[in-house]
This record gives C-alpha cells, sequence and structure tokens, in this order.
C-alpha cells in the first residue's frame, strides 16, 4: 500500500498550481478584479475598526432580521456574478456567426452556462426568497424571533458556504460543465473527470442543508409562534405563501441531498447509480432531480405570490379580493407542484398515456394560479392605486408573468414540447416566469420593506428607473428567445451557421445591456437613499399605509420586534387595529427573553468550506480533520448553556420613549 | 360550428387569433418550427397555434384589465368608486375559477387526444392532411446513433451508414430508432417531426414523414459535453429517384464499415465531415444498442436474459469487467483542456480512472464463455434474450 507512496499526492491530493487558471486571461482579470475588491473591502473594514462591530452585530446575530437582510445582501452580490455570466453568453451567442468563434471556447462557455444556472437559482434567488422570510414572517405573525434563532444563523452560514465554494471554483480548477442539473452520465466520473462536478455537489450539498434547516425554522415558527388571536385563516398571505414553500422545502430538498449523494457515489467510490456500467441508469437521476427541481419553482414563486398580494392590497389601499380562494390556491399550487415533474422530459419516451397525465396535471396547476391573478386584479377594482415602486413591479409583473405562464402550458402539452424542449423558447418561458415572476417579486418586496429594515425609504426616482430598465430590458433580451425559438434553435450553443440568426441574439445582448442598467439603477437607488436618508426617513414605522402587523412597529424594529405580543382580531390586523383607534402601550413594560448571539453558525459555515475544498481535491486527510473539526464544534456548543439574556425594563422603555418621542415629532 | 360555413372551424379560428400578433413581426424570417415541411411537425405547429388561441382567450383579457384597472383605479381619479372594504364577491369567485377551468378541460381534451395521436412510437396513419397511407408502403427504417459529437445513420434495408448525413425519400413513412453509444442527446430534425432524447443502452422511436424535396437542418437539442454545438447534419428530403441515387452514391463512395472501424469512429471528435459507408458489419447497431460494440463486452440483452432467469448469483462477479462500458471511451486529448486536467495529472475523458473511483477486477483477459459461472439449473444457453427496452 505505501509502496508507490507520493507526497505531494498526499498533502495536495490532485491540487497543483496548474489548477490556478493564470494562462485565461478572463478569469484572470476576473480574479484581479474580485481580489482587488475583495482587497478594498477588508481594508475599509479594518481600517473604521469595523471587525469587532461586524462580528458582534452581524456575523453571529441570530436576530431574524439581521440575518434576513445578510440573505438579501448575499443575493445581490451572487447576481453580479450571476449575470456577469448572462453578459458573457449574450455577447459570445451575439457574435459567434460563421468564422467567427467568438471568445469563449467551449470549456469556457459550457461553465459559464453551467454557474449561471446554479448562481442564479440557488444563491440568487434561493437567499432572496428565504432572505425575505426571514425578515417579514416573524415580523407579520407578531413574533420576536424565529423558533430556533441559532439554526437561522448556522442556516445563513451554510449558503453562504455554499456560494463560496461555487466562487472558489472560478479561481481554483474550474466548475461543471453540465448544465445546471448535471445530467449523467456527462456528470459521472467517465463524462467528467475534473474538478467541475465536485465543486457542483458539495456547493449544493452544502448550501442545501442551510436551505433545509431554515425551511424547517420558519414551518415551526409559523406554526408555532403566532400571536394570540392569529388563526391560520387570519395569517397575512405572504405568511401563509412562506408556509407553503418551506412545507415544499422541507419535502423536497431531501431528494436533491439523495440525489447528489448517489452521484458522489458514483464518482467518490465506484457505484453504479447513474452511468451506464453495470445496469446503472442516468435516467433515473433526470428523475429524481426534477422530483426535487419542479417543487424548487414554486418554493421560489409563491412567496413572490405572496409579495404581491401584500402590496397590491397595500397600494390599492384596499382588502384583498378573495383570500380564502388565493390560500386554497396556495395549497393546491403546493400539493400539484408534486405531480408534474415528469413535464421536464417528455421526450424520454414515455408512453403517451403517462406524458398526457404529466401535461394535463401541469395545466391543472395554472388554474389556481390563474385565480390569483384575478384575485390581484380585483383586488385593484374600487381602489385607490398609488403607483408607487413596488406596484409598478407589480403591475409589470402581472404583465409579464402572464406571458410567461400561457408559453409555459403551451410547453406542457406533449407534442408541443417535442418542437420547442430545450430550444430557446424554453429558455425564453422559465426567464419570462423566473424574473418576471420571482426577482420582479423580490425587489417590489424589498422595495416594499426596506423602510422597514433600514428606517428610511428608497428613492423613487432611481427605483422608478431601475423598474423601467428591467422591464424593457427583460422583454428586449427574452422576445428574441422566443423567435428563436421558434427558428428552431437549441439552448446551450456557443456557435452558429445560419447569419439570419444573428439579428435576433444581438437584439438579446442589447436587452440583458438594459438589464445591467436596471441592475447599476438599483445600486445607485441604494446609494441615493442613503446619501439622502434623512430626507427619506420613516418616522411612523407605517410609511405605506400597511395593513399587516410588521407596519405597527418601529422602522427599523427594536431588536424584540414587539414591546407587548400584539392581540389579533381580524386578518389584516395592523389595518383593523388602526380603524378601532389602536393606541400604542406606554407603560407596564416587562424585561423581556431573548437568544443571544453565537459565533458557532460562522465558524462550521467556513469549516465546511475547507471541507468541501478538500473533498472536492482529494485531500484525504484535511477532509477528514475539518470534518472531525465539524463535529468538534458541533458538540463544544451544546455545552454552550450562556445561549439567553433579558433585555432590562430600562432599555424596553428606553426604546418605546424614543418611539414616543418619534412619533409625537411626527405630528 | 356555426362558423363552418363561413369555412372557420373553432380551431381554425383560434389558430387564426394565434398567428395574428406573431404574422407582422416575423414574415421575414424563418421560423422552420411554424413553417415546417413534415406532416407530424406540422400537427404539432397546429397543436401549438391552437393552444396558444385557447390560452390568448383569458391572457388578453387579463393584461387588458390590468392595464385598465390600474388606470381607472389610480389614486388621482377621485371619479372612480372607492370601497376599501370590498373583499368578496361569490358569482365572481365562481367565474374566477371556472373560466380557467373551462379552458383547461377544452386544452386538457386536446393534449390527451394529441399525445396519443401523434405519440413518436405510433407507426403512421396518413403522409399528410389530405392523404391516408395505404397498407402496402413499406416505412424506410433508419437506425440513428448519437456519438461524441456526430450522428451515425444505418439503413437496414439498403446495407449502407453515413455520418452526418440523412436521407429519405419524400411522403414515404421513415421510422427511426434511436440510440447513443455514451452520452445523452436529443435527435432533432425541426423540419421533420419533435425530437426524441438517444440514450445509452436504450432504444428510443420515432415516426415520421418528410413532404417537401429539401435540405434541412438537424441537430443534437440536449447538451452532451464540448463538442455539442457542432453535432449538426443535414437531412435531404428526396423524391424516389433522387434517393436512390443517393444510395447508390453512397456505396459507391463509402468503404465498408466494420466493427474496428466503427470503434474508431466513436471516439469523440468534432466537425466530422460527411462520410459514407458501402457496407456494414452485421448486428453493428444491434451491439451499439447493447453496448457490446467493443469485443468482450456482455450485451445488455445477455445481462437482461440472465436477470429474466432468475440472476448470476454470487459468480455474476466475474462479469463485472465486461459490464463496464465507459472506461473505453476516452481518448487522451480530444478536448481543450481543462485547467484541472494538468492538476489531476490525467487529460478530461482519458482512459485512466479519476482516483478514488475503484478499478474492476483484473482477471484474465481471455474471452470467456459467455455462460460460464452464472448457469442456472433451467437456463437456456441459447434462448432469445427478453425484449429490450421500449420495444
Amino acid at each position: 500500500m505505501f509502496s508507490n507512496l507520493d507526497l505531494q499526492k498526499l498533502v495536495f491530493g490532485r491540487l497543483t498550481l496548474e489548477a490556478i487558471p493564470y494562462h485565461e486571461p478572463i478569469v484572470l482579470i476576473t480574479f484581479l478584479g474580485v481580489a482587488a475588491g475583495g482587497l478594498a473591502v477588508l481594508g475599509a473594514v479594518t481600517y473604521f475598526r469595523l471587525w469587532g462591530y461586524l462580528w458582534r452585530e452581524w456575523l453571529t446575530s441570530v436576530d431574524h432580521k439581521k440575518i434576513g437582510i445578510m440573505y438579501v445582501i448575499l443575493a445581490l452580490v451572487m447576481l453580479l456574478r450571476g449575470f456577469a455570466d448572462a453578459l458573457m453568453m449574450r455577447a459570445q451567442q451575439a457574435m459567434a456567426f460563421g468564422a467567427n468563434e467568438g471568445f469563449l471556447p467551449p470549456h469556457h462557455y459550457d461553465q459559464i452556462f453551467t454557474a449561471h444556472g446554479v448562481i442564479m437559482i440557488f444563491f440568487v434567488a434561493m437567499p432572496l426568497v428565504t432572505g425575505l422570510m426571514n425578515f417579514v414572517v416573524p415580523l407579520q405573525i407578531g413574533a420576536r424571533d424565529v423558533a430556533f434563532p441559532f439554526l437561522n444563523n448556522f442556516s445563513f452560514w451554510m449558503t453562504v458556504s455554499g456560494a463560496l465554494t461555487v466562487m472558489v471554483s472560478l479561481f481554483v480548477g474550474e466548475f461543471a460543465r453540465t448544465g445546471w442539473l448535471a445530467y449523467p452520465p456527462l456528470s459521472g466520473p467517465a463524462g467528467s473527470p475534473g474538478v467541475g462536478v465536485d465543486y457542483y455537489i458539495w456547493a449544493l450539498q452544502i448550501a442545501g442543508i442551510g436551505t433545509l434547516l431554515s425551511g424547517i425554522n420558519l414551518i415551526a415558527t409559523i406554526v408555532k409562534m403566532r400571536a394570540p388571536g392569529m388563526s391560520m385563516m387570519k395569517m397575512p398571505v405572504f405568511t401563509w405563501t412562506a408556509l407553503c414553500t418551506n412545507i415544499l422545502i422541507v419535502a423536497a430538498f431531501p431528494i436533491l441531498t439523495a440525489v447528489l449523494a448517489l452521484l458522489s457515489l458514483d464518482r467518490y467510490v465506484g457505484t453504479h447509480f447513474f452511468s451506464n456500467d453495470l445496469g446503472g441508469n442516468p435516467m433515473m437521476y433526470v428523475n429524481l432531480i426534477w422530483i426535487w427541481g419542479h417543487p424548487e419553482v414554486y418554493i421560489l414563486i409563491l412567496p413572490a405570490f405572496g409579495v404581491f398580494s401584500e402590496i397590491v392590497s397595500t397600494f390599492s389601499s384596499k382588502r384583498l379580493f378573495g383570500y380564502a380562494s388565493m390560500v386554497y390556491a396556495t395549497v393546491v399550487i403546493t400539493i400539484l407542484s408534486y405531480l408534474v415533474w415528469l413535464h421536464h422530459f417528455f421526450t424520454m419516451g414515455s408512453g403517451a398515456s403517462v406524458n398526457s397525465f404529466f401535461g394535463i396535471t401541469t395545466m391543472i396547476i395554472s388554474i389556481p394560479t390563474g385565480a390569483k391573478i384575478f384575485n390581484w386584479l380585483f383586488t385593484m377594482y374600487k381602489g385607490r392605486i398609488r403607483f408607487e415602486v413596488p406596484m409598478l413591479w407589480t403591475l409589470g409583473f402581472m404583465v409579464t408573468f402572464t406571458v410567461g405562464g400561457m408559453t409555459g402550458v403551451l410547453l406542457a402539452v406533449p407534442p408541443a414540447d417535442f418542437v420547442l424542449h430545450n430550444s430557446l423558447f424554453l429558455i425564453a418561458h422559465f426567464h419570462n416566469v423566473i424574473i418576471g415572476g420571482v426577482l420582479f417579486g423580490m425587489l417590489a418586496g424589498i422595495t416594499y420593506w426596506f423602510p422597514k429594515a433600514f428606517g428610511y425609504k428608497l428613492d423613487p426616482f432611481w427605483g422608478k428607473t431601475s423598474f423601467w430598465f428591467w422591464l424593457t430590458g427583460f422583454w428586449f433580451a427574452f422576445m428574441p428567445l422566443y423567435v428563436l425559438g421558434l427558428m428552431g434553435v437549441t439552448r446551450r450553443l456557443n456557435h452558429f451557421d445560419d447569419p439570419s440568426l444573428q439579428i435576433w441574439f444581438v437584439i438579446a445582448a442589447f436587452g440583458a445591456v438594459l438589464v445591467l442598467l436596471g441592475i447599476l439603477s438599483f445600486i445607485m437607488t441604494l446609494v441615493v437613499s442613503f446619501v439622502k436618508r434623512e430626507e427619506l426617513r420613516d418616522v411612523t414605522g407605517d410609511p405605506w399605509g400597511g395593513r399587516t402587523l410588521e407596519w405597527s412597529t418601529s422602522s427599523p424594529p427594536p431588536d424584540y420586534n414587539f414591546a407587548f405580543t400584539p392581540m389579533v382580531h381580524d386578518g389584516d390586523a395592523w389595518w383593523d387595529m388602526k380603524r378601532r383607534g389602536y393606541s400604542r402601550p406606554l407603560h407596564g413594560f416587562k424585561p423581556i427573553h431573548m437568544p443571544r448571539n453565537t459565533g458557532t453558525g460562522v465558524i462550521l459555515g467556513m469549516i465546511s468550506i475547507v471541507f468541501a475544498f478538500a473533498m472536492i481535491w482529494y485531500i484525504w486527510w484535511l477532509a477528514a480533520a475539518t470534518f472531525v473539526a465539524m463535529l468538534a464544534v458541533t458538540i463544544v456548543h451544546t455545552f454552550n448553556y450562556n445561549r439567553d439574556f433579558y433585555i432590562p425594563v430600562d432599555a424596553v422603555m428606553g426604546a418605546e420613549n424614543k418611539r414616543t418621542k418619534m412619533l409625537a415629532g411626527h405630528v | 360550428m356555426s362558423l363552418r360555413p363561413l369555412g372557420l372551424s373553432p380551431l381554425g379560428f383560434l389558430r387564426g387569433f394565434a398567428l395574428i400578433p406573431l404574422a407582422g413581426l416575423l414574415s421575414g424570417c424563418n421560423l422552420v418550427v411554424m413553417q415546417p415541411a413534415g406532416d407530424i411537425a406540422a400537427r404539432q405547429r397546429d397543436l401549438i397555434l391552437v393552444s396558444t388561441g385557447l390560452m390568448l382567450l383569458i391572457i388578453i383579457p387579463v393584461i387588458a384589465l390590468t392595464l385598465l384597472f390600474a388606470w381607472r383605479y389610480r389614486q388621482s381619479n377621485t371619479d372612480a368608486p372607492y370601497d376599501p372594504d370590498w373583499h368578496h364577491s361569490t358569482q365572481l369567485e365562481v367565474v374566477i375559477w371556472a373560466a380557467p377551468l373551462v379552458i383547461i378541460i377544452a386544452l386538457g381534451a386536446l393534449t390527451w387526444i394529441s399525445t396519443h395521436t401523434l405519440d413518436p412510437y405510433r407507426p403512421l396513419s396518413r403522409i399528410d392532411s389530405s392523404r391516408p397511407l395505404s397498407p402496402d408502403v413499406k416505412p424506410l427504417t433508419v437506425e440513428v446513433v448519437a456519438l461524441d459529437w456526430k450522428w451515425l445513420f444505418f439503413y437496414p434495408e439498403e446495407g449502407i451508414a453515413t455520418v452526418n448525413e440523412l436521407a429519405a425519400p419524400v411522403d414515404r413513412p421513415i421510422t427511426f430508432k434511436i440510440t447513443s453509444s455514451s452520452i445523452m442527446n436529443s435527435f432533432y430534425i425541426p423540419a421533420l417531426a419533435g425530437q426524441i432524447y438517444a440514450m445509452p443502452g436504450m432504444e428510443t422511436k420515432l415516426h415520421a414523414v418528410i413532404n417537401k424535396a429539401g435540405v434541412y437542418e438537424g441537430f443534437s437539442a440536449n447538451y452532451s459535453g464540448s463538442g455539442f454545438s457542432r453535432m449538426n447534419f443535414k437531412f435531404h428530403g428526396l423524391d424516389n429517384d433522387a434517393f436512390a441515387a443517393w444510395v447508390a452514391k453512397a456505396k459507391a463512395q463509402g468503404k465498408p464499415l466494420s466493427r474496428q472501424d466503427y470503434l474508431t469512429l466513436e471516439k469523440p471528435s468534432e466537425q466530422e465531415p460527411v462520410r459514407y459507408f458501402s457496407a456494414v458489419d452485421d448486428g453493428l447497431y444491434r451491439s451499439i444498442l447493447n453496448m457490446c460494440a467493443v469485443p468482450g463486452k456482455m450485451c445488455m440483452s445477455e445481462m437482461m436474459h440472465i436477470d429474466a432467469m432468475g440472476g448470476g448469483g454470487k459468480e455474476s462477479h466475474a462479469n463485472r469487467e465486461r459490464l463496464e462500458y465507459d472506461n473505453r471511451h476516452a481518448v487522451a486529448g480530444d478536448e481543450a483542456e481543462a485547467a484541472t486536467a494538468p492538476a489531476s495529472g490525467r487529460a478530461a475523458r482519458s482512459d485512466e480512472k479519476p482516483e478514488g473511483v475503484k478499478s474492476g477486477p483484473t482477471g484474465s483477459s481471455e474471452t470467456p464463455d459467455p455462460h460460464h459461472g452464472h448457469s442456472m439449473p433451467d437456463m437456456k444457453h441459447d434462448g432469445p434474450a427478453p425484449v429490450q427496452l421500449n420495444q
């Protein structure tokens, strides 16, 4: 066994200096950019002596509001990476015609489209959704935190570790070249022997743990921690959608974990679940991953539906039309989302009856979804609509998403899918629902709840600029893809021969540039609003004329959210309280029991990155060491009994009196 | 039905309805999916138009109402009624749920019927909308193999094979049998018919007919690795004489395709030129399908036969090496080296196994007796193997 002992392999596994792609100018420049930016941030933090503040107030925080905000920051940073990938793809496809090969060779281009999909779904859309739920749900149900505050912090850091693992792949080694779902046999040990798929597997496994745990956490929070009087049918719609989404997460993510674990076994220990060899069957993987993958789509869109429900009702100054039917629609979608996965591969050759079954179940989902759209429509009816930025996103969504929904139902007709499957029509469809639905929803939600989180509104001028760039950019970027799909152009190509296609790719690239301006305007919104924060200050805690409990407390809310747990009598609890002349209690405060911050989550997250890195590069000693370290940290954490504290009455009174003064100054 | 005298069936009306937004914008470009040359693709196109039309019946009012309500109930319009507590109407709820339901019932029925009539496994019953298929027409059989990254077509009746070029006579049904050598692809000729996956060790089928002579694009519609973008071919729709001439040309210009030639051809390569083979080794397609083109490998059909007979028991361990197909695949340096390739000391797709993957037992390499060591008491050694999947 020790006869051919190779010291370098023993210490570094398959990692050598060659793994650092210094010979690829694009990657090198990106690396220098990221490194310079990163050093600037770290330098600034050090210069302003913020490390202690960051560690105490943010990194170790178990406050659901801060964790929610950190999720959104993670998502926005990763959006820049994912969008940079998108721009490169659009540029490549716009130029690679005939003799022109473009600027990305296949082995680079293929990593880019894989990374784009993985990042946008797992590290942009998911953190946005989780972040918003984390921030809003406890406030909406009148709770002081989530059910398991430490678990929440740990979940967040696992998500960060997954994202960082993907980022490491940019500079050490490579990312998967398989497409975002890594179908075997291409992703198996014979098809992809390099480290790319291993990066993919470990990034998703680590982030998946975070997602699953945060799902459990939010279910427990919603089920057990609602304010007295808030029965299920009096919950805000966003909380309902959050509940359904988290149920989907808890039921679906273990499937992803299991299927990736099986793929890892194929890659690491030579099993044959999904190989061509020894009776393995790659098509099992395709089935399993979509049994997770389709519910995932609804995991993303349901909270967006919830956001729109809150916004439509608030900005129409009117009760949501058809609350009960909205709730039933959400529940029906939750259940049906498990019965449609096969529509992602009608072309595998299942029989006509199987295909039509899954096609029809897919179409049935459009009934509750349609009902939801009608409900928003009739909420606007006889309302007084204020076109603030969140409402603009909502209207943009209602128009855009309906089109995406229609093309989705079209793709659910199996014979139509045979000609449109894997085409750019499909790409246009799912960007139509994910950008027009999820992303618009999340940006609407960020704009809507921003004053709650930071105490000042976002600047409406730049907000509107961002909205219009995003909206027009989306239409310019993806309508050409619908056309190209009908011209028979398939996805993931990095070169074309037919020059008549080029004009459409150029239009799409122009759309991508508009979206870029939308993203830059959004960043401008954040900057300008910060500068003008005194002007945009929200002193009331209820800047939009809100209807749900989060608007009953100050902006930003105190650490404990509510000095007294509110009593709920009606669906729109805060609207109801305002109408009945609610007066804020000014005395009788008690000490408030709160969870204490802990660094365990950050530490575990960082160790898990090293563990993933060691597994990816076959550095077995390091993998074993970090695995033991994770166990040790976890066990040590169980002996930490210093987990809670009481906010003394004086502090509560201080905070509440300050708010009283602020409210008085406002009136 | 009252629309019929006007020459418009309800479905025709829907088709027209869906075409309106498309027509002006796109008259200039070649929407092959919308203007195909084969009957199956044409019916799939019709289905797209009818379904889109059906859905537009809901979608257009919804979008119009969204914009209308947003405008009418804007805050500055104080003339519009305002009713902050109006949040329920049973009649409206019924409409809200029933309207999409009705559309989906119609679309669901259409889906059920069309999925069965346009099932790619279903033999054709007509040549085009006006010509039924006479029962004595024998379809042309083409066996398709997706290789890294080119297409190999066998014509078992003509005895020829081609690479990256496909031809078929106009108006004669074609039966495709499709498989792949190792990576999943999707066989797609948009002008002819919808696509279907090409999967290793499995056979899918597609029935189609081309109605107009011409040269059409065919390609893989499922990403399969670095050579994927160039994995395309030309499909020639030819009249009967031209097809006969094409076959004769392949016979005259080509060399025979032996099993050994196939193993060379199968190695990953990109932008392969069109090639013809005048003759093909017996049973080559079947052995590719059964993943036993490499001498000594166990055919899937044999494995299934063993399993159907109750399995090989402990001794089947001896078969392990014969059941490993994929590690033969790779050829060093066939694609651009990834950053990891030098690092791992192994070019991507080299035939060296990645570390951590156990290699099979290195038993004797002499060709073993196919049934050695796993005989069952009642097993018929020369009986037919069970039928393939999907057959």
